[in-house]
């Protein structure tokens, strides 16, 4: 495991109702701010995080309320990590889970949470044990700005 | 997140607005789907012009209701998506289903 100390992070924990999905994403925004991250990057990181809160929310906790924690960490080299974590109902299968398409949540859901927070971060990473909630763990590197002046 | 609906010679309109999570897709699919379901249109052209931001919530929001619409032959255009919006599209395979209007000419 990684001992390296993050330059900055952020910790916030919320019940699972869908309000707190935008909640969410703008604190993870608010955190982020301090980094000047360019506009995509920032909503490839709102997108991710709106994904895997939803994922506590709509599968961790179906049809309860229970604790989602959110953690934000930053390091020297630009690298950002997020991790959602819930103490729901968990995965028994975490590859099939991550398979594009599949869902159990029904006809509304697309199945396509992980694809997308695949296609938003560089890494990702779940563990869940059923019974015992999810945790998912991503990562993406910022871009170095170019600042002028000063 | 709020929807605003209109009807033009058969075809129903809904302009999405702000941010389309899971809470606030249910909002509009509640919206949408009474007034379709009522009018039967032959197109359903969901417009997202003023769409800020979208998860795959909106994914899910577009294919429930292309099944709706089919239902009675009808179509679902997706009309004036934000560039940041076309990766997530392009992952859900949209473009097979529905057709996707390409956002408005520069007007500038």
């Amino acid at each position: 495991m990684k001992t390296e100390k993050p330059v900055n992070e952020m910790k916030t924990v919320f019940p699972s109702c869908s309000a707190n999905e935008s909640f969410a994403r703008a604190a993870a925004a608010a955190f982020l701010a301090q980094l000047d991250p360019t506009l995509e990057e920032l909503n490839d990181v709102r997108t991710a995080v709106s994904e895997a809160v939803t994922n506590c929310i709509v599968h961790g906790y179906r049809d309860t309320i229970g604790q989602v924690t959110l953690i934000l960490r930053f390091y020297e080299d630009r690298r950002v990590s997020v991790t959602v974590r819930d103490r729901g109902c968990g995965i028994p299968d975490v590859p099939l889970a991550m398979e594009p398409l599949y869902t159990t949540g029904g006809a509304e859901r697309a199945g396509l949470g992980f694809a997308v927070m695949e296609s938003c971060m560089d890494k990702l990473r779940v563990s869940s044990r059923p019974g015992k909630g999810t945790t998912v763990t991503m990562e993406k590197r910022l871009s170095r700005r170019i600042t002028h002046g000063g | 997140m709020g929807v605003r609906l209109q009807m033009r010679q058969g075809e129903l309109i809904a302009f999405l607005e702000g941010e389309i999570d899971h809470h606030a897709a249910r909002e509009a699919r509640e919206e949408i789907d009474a007034a379709a379901s009522r009018v039967k249109p032959h197109t359903l052209t969901l417009d997202f012009s003023n769409v800020t931001f979208m998860d795959s919530s909106g994914v899910g929001l577009i294919l429930g209701r292309y099944r709706l619409v089919s239902g009675w032959g009808g179509e679902v255009c997706v009309a004036n998506l934000p560039p940041q919006l076309e990766r997530l599209v392009s992952l859900a395979g949209i473009r097979e289903l529905c057709t996707v209007v390409s956002p408005e000419e520069d007007r500038s």
